[in-house]
């Protein structure tokens, strides 16, 4: 599915399950939209239909959204509901990104927008459309670990791993931002990453080692 | 979340109108807040107006003033050359809030048009008068801790969360505001407002009012200028209580002061008798603290957040401390 250009509701719909939570999550999204039709005042439903103003997105109208999602462009059609960090993980395919909070607490769904760290998870993606976003399986070139990926490898930056796509892709920010002069520096910076098993120390130390190369990343 | 419509235009003209011809419609710039509580159903608009085509993303020097367009991102602002060098007050303020990834989402309009994050107002399961007028105020008898001691209704005792619109209100900016009938200013300390009986209103913003830009008038306070933040870690925390302190200082006389506090009212807290008060005064502790003294008249606390009447005051000495360079 992931490389798909056009994903739109019908191919979804019609897309066999291939396992069992796919085929829970498919039951879901359709029942869900049929509930959602079904309580749909009848005004509602002829204004879709009959796209009186095309100005307007109406409710249960997918919108036309084109995004580069790491280096690959991609046309699609999005439930304006969908935040972005839904669309990469249950559309695309894309679940290095990972879901904490759903709220902008963790930081677990840091991506880069345009080269610049987001949560993925506060963004509706139609308000995307035309950005680049990167994400963490966009990081490694040819097969090689990005110096970010190595560096936490070679710190132990985690524990139970499922932080990490979020602290590596803001840890690459941080840097590309110039905030990672200090220790001090580098944790204030990074507060918006919580590691429940307490990696801390090690990713402080990978991001400092990776600026004290000099690489570019 | 319930289902919305989506609308992106380019012209101010048609962003303002869909707002003012429709009660449920809503403008959305970095969504940080909104989409927020649009997940928890808090708020529930119906239409959504994308204002990011807009063209409000410029910070510009003018004649006496710098003006920040409203969908500048409050990282940009607080990088920004300009600001840093002639309102560290602002960019400093604006650091101490959220984390590196909201500040790059957050506009300062959007900053502006926060809600609390008041735990009654979060939670539909609760009463709060806020989200929905006439339910009470689960605050007042409930968990306060984190509550306001200066200007609180019988209706309402949230705090603003902002920390940008302490500074802003500091620095005497003005806001720009364009609607269905025309252009108009107001004075940042009057955009937002006190709660009384009608709390669900935050601010002076009339229906389809869009925030356009923030004039921050040049003034002689970069030099001593300090934005404390004190909250319950070091890093990505609302304010228990901030002050916002900058100093004009001649010859270790104080010739003005400008003094704001956020944390503890439903808007950011100018404290203008205080500002009086230090006015000729000789930088020292003792100023400082009969200022503070001055700023503390009035206030009044909840069983939970009587703390907060002791740390406003010695967080005012500290920030005037830091500002003076004495600390």
């Amino acid at each position: 599915m992931a490389d798909d250009n056009t994903i739109d509701k019908t191919s979804q719909e019609s897309d066999i399950p291939n396992n069992h939570s796919d085929a829970r999550r498919t039951f879901i999204k359709q029942s869900s939209l049929l509930t959602a039709l079904a309580l749909a005042p009848a005004s509602v439903v002829k204004a879709a239909e009959g796209k009186i103003d095309e100005k307007v997105a109406d409710k249960f109208e997918n919108v036309p959204v084109t995004l580069e999602i790491n280096g690959v462009r991609k046309k699609l059609s999005i439930d304006p509901r969908t935040t972005t960090l839904d669309l990469l993980r249950e559309q695309l395919g894309l679940t290095g990104t990972k879901k904490g909070c759903d709220y902008g607490q963790c930081g677990a769904c840091t991506v880069l927008m345009d080269g610049e760290r987001i949560n993925s998870c506060l963004t509706f993606a139609v308000m995307l459309n035309g950005k680049k976003i990167t994400t963490i399986e966009g990081l490694a070139t040819g097969g090689e670990l990005h110096p970010m990926q190595a560096a936490f490898v070679k710190h132990d930056g985690f524990q139970c791993g499922y932080c990490t796509p979020g602290q590596i892709m803001s840890a690459v920010a941080c840097i590309r931002e110039g905030h990672a002069n200090t220790d001090d520096e580098i944790r204030e910076y990074m507060s918006g990453n919580i590691c429940r098993c307490g990696a801390y120390p090690n990713i402080v130390n990978a991001i400092k080692d990776v600026k004290n190369s000099g690489q570019k990343i | 979340m319930k289902q919305f419509q989506y609308m992106r235009p380019t012209k101010q003209k048609a962003a303002t109108d869909a707002v003012a011809k429709d009660p449920t419609a809503l403008f959305i710039a970095g969504g940080t807040n909104l989409i927020d509580l649009m997940k928890r159903e808090v708020m529930q608009p119906e239409k959504l107006v994308d204002i990011n085509m807009l063209p409000l993303k410029k910070i510009e020097q003018r004649n006496g003033s710098v003006r920040i367009g409203a969908l500048v991102s409050n990282s940009a602002v607080a990088e920004d050359r300009l600001i840093v060098e002639k309102f560290p007050l602002l960019s400093q303020a604006l650091v101490s809030g959220a984390s590196a990834q909201l500040r790059n989402m957050a506009t300062v309009g959007g900053n502006m048009m926060q809600r609390t994050r008041c735990y009654y107002f979060y939670d539909t399961a609760l009463p709060c008068n806020k989200r929905e007028p006439g339910s009470g105020c689960g605050a007042i008898e409930g968990i306060n801790d984190q509550h306001a001691i200066f200007g609180f209704s019988e209706n309402c005792i949230a705090v603003n969360p902002s920390d940008m619109s302490v500074a802003l209100a500091a620095l005497d900016a003005t806001v720009l505001l364009s609607g269905p009938k025309g252009e108009r200013r107001i004075p940042f300390i009057d955009f937002h407002r006190l709660p009384g009986d009608q709390p669900e209103v935050d601010t002076n913003l009339m229906r389809g009012e869009l925030i356009v830009a923030v004039d921050v008038p040049e003034s002689p306070y970069a030099q001593n200028a300090h934005y404390l933040k004190v909250r319950e870690r070091a890093s990505f925390a609302f304010a228990l209580v901030s002050v916002a302190a900058a100093l004009d200082i001649q010859n270790n006389t104080i010739q003005s002061a400008r003094l704001a506090m956020g944390g503890v009212a439903h808007k950011p807290w100018r404290l203008f008798d205080a500002e009086k008060a230090l006015a000729g005064k000789p930088v020292s502790e003792e100023s400082f603290w009969q200022a503070a003294e001055v700023a503390m008249r009035g206030a009044k606390a909840f069983e939970h957040n009587a703390f907060k009447l002791k740390l406003a005051p010695n967080s005012i000495v500290q920030a005037l401390k830091t500002a003076a360079g004495i600390a």
